[in-house]
């Protein structure tokens, strides 16, 4: 009987939230003309979820900044809607679906290329425009006239990273990728293509599984073979095991890798031994004007009220300048149908926090620089910015 | 490949297996006393990597470690009474699903509670210091895993074999209706297993984390997953057999990255099971399963 009681208990609770779940979204969708929608497509939890949080952090800001549009003589209100993508291709479909469904008027996301890619075509089927912040794949835009992106691609990046590595010295690479993954293996292709290019040498290309956490053996066999630089493109969670485990084998090589070590959390995993990684990135502090200077200040209160630290993670920034890229279109548009936003946004021009962004042919911010970083006393010290050749 | 490039990936390779063989034993004991496979030992594992981490940043490593070894046992018991326990008379099946549920729970609360981002481990400070031996490079806790793991397998053997619990232990394995008409307590015996298994799982957490430094929610997965094969190949509900089988994946996933086949290193720990399910279901040292009359 208690057993019973008990059931019957637990499924009232189950009803109840799923009733106040069904509230919460119809509260939305209840036709109030005065309220437009944009879909916040991101990764929460999963392998991603850090980062990505930190992106949906930069967009939520800047919904709090501007949250409203003047759509000819009307004032609508923007309300986010927010889903998980879970860092998984298979949740990524549902989210976007899940998006579609809400009617939202445009998307903002991925962080992370792989899941992006494969929202990409339920975003054109339903004619929505979607901008990635920081997903820098090409693949992504390429052949989806509905999404764009406001940060620049891995041929670009890889480009940089293989001619920065030249110019302090390295002659001979090793190349370490997370195998399926999107972002790793083609940032790791384009770097060795440049590379290689330069006249310098690939001698190790080396692929581990997602969620490993041993990289001993595959660290071994690259040590054999003796490289200046390490090149390894990953995501945050596995960065600081590969930067440990590398010294704890006696591996003096430089290590090098993209935009998604540009992130505290891998200088407080990997202590010590990541002094003298080096990256590339989208923004810096120091690199803004007066309105750059204005969000560094707003965002960096914004982070100390929801505690987090206070340092501001380039992935925020590009999170910022996407959505306010989409609501500029929003109002050239003069429209709140997602096909006339995605008209307006091949046109559309903003100042963003990154740089100017202004959209080529295929959706890709036009945007010919990068920044290098490297770890330096425990923080991340800019080192030069490089612009493509 | 030259010797020492060899002997660096031997190391490698039996250090992990002993990692992996202590959680294996998590796995193979409630098996063999509830028929149940504990899907949710690989997240006791991960969620034992942040005891020590809160622990560690409060107290110091000296009292953390006790305390997260507590903490681990207390979370283990408290999973099988709310979890467990009210399904003892359901089929097993549900058991097993209830087990696959507050697998994603415990991952999901994590998630929710200390983000999805690594979190470093603590550094202890002789674990982590590294020898150079011959053209070897290793920390302390590379060359210490293997020794503690056979040393606590030995002791563990030695309790099972020799001690009354462990005789009612096996008593329970053996026949679970019968040993209760006997007055063994059973609920007491299964408290006991999930202190033993869970209490090697925040040995192993120790050990495998001060060795790669950063802790996620998903940090229990695949390690789970892959000690429940390495339980399995040794023939689950065998403790010997689950070190056994914890040494041999350890071993062959390093030697396959060792040899250029990083791609497969996975794949291959799972077609392991697959030829061990084909050709001998009972794993190398299970017992023929009798029919019962």
């Amino acid at each position: 009987m208690r057993k019973r009681i008990l059931a019957l208990g637990l499924s009232a609770v189950l009803a109840i939230s799923m009733l106040a779940g069904c509230g919460g979204n119809g509260g939305g969708s209840k036709a109030d003309s005065n309220v437009i929608k944009i879909g916040v497509f991101e990764p929460q939890t999963g392998e991603n979820g850090g980062g990505g949080l930190q992106e949906v952090d930069g967009i939520r800001y800047a919904n709090k900044q501007k949250n409203t549009v003047k759509i000819g003589d009307k004032e609508y209100k923007i309300e986010l809607v927010e889903v998980d993508n879970k860092s998984d291709k298979t949740e990524a479909v549902t989210a976007a679906q899940k998006l579609v469904d809400e009617k939202v008027i445009g998307v903002l996301g991925s962080y992370g290329s792989g899941v992006s890619i494969a929202a990409g075509e339920i975003f054109s089927k339903a004619k929505i425009p979607a901008i990635g912040c920081s997903c820098t794949n090409p693949q992504v835009t390429e052949g989806n006239d509905y999404y764009f992106r406001v940060c620049f691609l891995d041929p670009f990046q890889g480009t940089v990273m293989a001619n920065y590595a030249k110019e302090v010295g390295c002659t001979k690479a090793a190349i370490l990728t997370q195998k399926g993954d999107d972002y790793s293996v083609g940032l790791g292709t384009f770097f060795k293509n440049a590379f290689e290019k330069l006249g310098c040498e690939v001698v190790a290309n080396e692929q581990y599984e997602t969620g490993a956490q041993d990289f001993k053996a595959t660290l071994t066999n690259i040590k054999s073979k003796n490289p200046d630089v390490i090149f390894a493109p990953s995501s945050i969670a596995t960065a600081p095991l590969i930067i440990k485990q590398a010294r704890e084998l006696g591996i003096t090589a430089k290590i090098m890798a993209g935009d998604t070590w540009e992130n505290g959390e891998i200088i407080k995993n990997a202590g010590k031994d990541a002094e003298g990684v080096c990256l590339s990135t989208f923004f810096d502090e120091d690199g803004v004007d007066a309105d750059g200077k204005s969000f560094i200040e707003g965002f960096k209160a914004y982070l100390k009220e929801n505690k987090k630290d206070e340092v501001i993670p380039a992935v925020s920034a590009l999170g910022y300048d996407a959505y306010n890229a989409l609501v500029a279109a929003i109002e050239k548009a003069g429209s709140t149908d997602p096909s006339k936003v995605q008209e307006a946004l091949k046109s559309v021009s903003v100042k963003g926090v990154t740089g100017d962004i202004s959209f080529d042919n295929n959706g890709d911010a036009k945007k010919d620089m990068a920044f290098i970083k490297t770890v330096e006393g425990g923080a991340f010290k800019f080192l030069k910015t490089q612009k493509a050749q | 490949m030259s010797l020492n490039v060899f002997l660096q990936h031997c190391l490698t390779g039996i250090s992990l297996g002993g990692a992996y063989a202590l959680i294996a034993i998590g796995y193979t004991m409630v098996y063999g006393i509830l028929r149940l496979i504990n899907f949710a030992h690989g997240e006791i594992f991960m969620i034992a990597g942040y005891f020590m981490i809160f622990a560690t940043a409060n107290l110091g490593w000296a009292v953390g470690i006790p305390l997260t070894l507590v903490a681990t046992v207390a979370l283990g018991v408290v999973v099988e009474k709310l979890a467990y326990k009210p399904l003892r008379e359901a089929p097993r099946m549900s058991i097993m699903i209830s087990a696959i549920g507050v697998s994603y729970l415990l991952q999901n609360l994590t998630t929710y509670l200390f983000t999805a981002l690594p979190k470093p481990y603590p550094e202890i400070p002789f674990l982590k210091q590294i020898y150079n031996i011959g053209g070897l490079s290793a920390s302390l806790v590379t060359f210490i895993t293997p020794i503690l793991t056979i040393l606590l397998v030995i002791l563990l053997v030695y309790i099972i074999n020799h001690t009354k619990v462990g005789m009612a232990m096996r008593a329970v394995s053996k026949d679970f209706e019968t040993s209760r008409l006997m007055g063994i307590k059973i609920n007491k015996v299964i408290s006991t297993t999930f202190v033993i298994g869970s209490l090697l799982a925040a040995v192993g957490s120790i050990l495998y984390f001060t060795d790669r430094m950063s802790v996620t929610p998903f940090s229990g997965t695949l390690p789970g997953l892959k000690c429940f094969v390495a339980a399995v190949i040794g023939g689950i509900g065998s403790v010997p057999g689950a070190v056994v089988g914890g040494f041999i994946i350890g071993i062959c996933e390093t030697m396959m990255i060792a040899f250029g086949y990083s791609t497969f290193s996975d794949a291959f720990t799972f077609v392991l099971l697959i030829i061990m399910l084909l050709f001998r279901p009972t794993g190398i040292f299970g017992e023929k399963q009798i029919d019962k009359v």
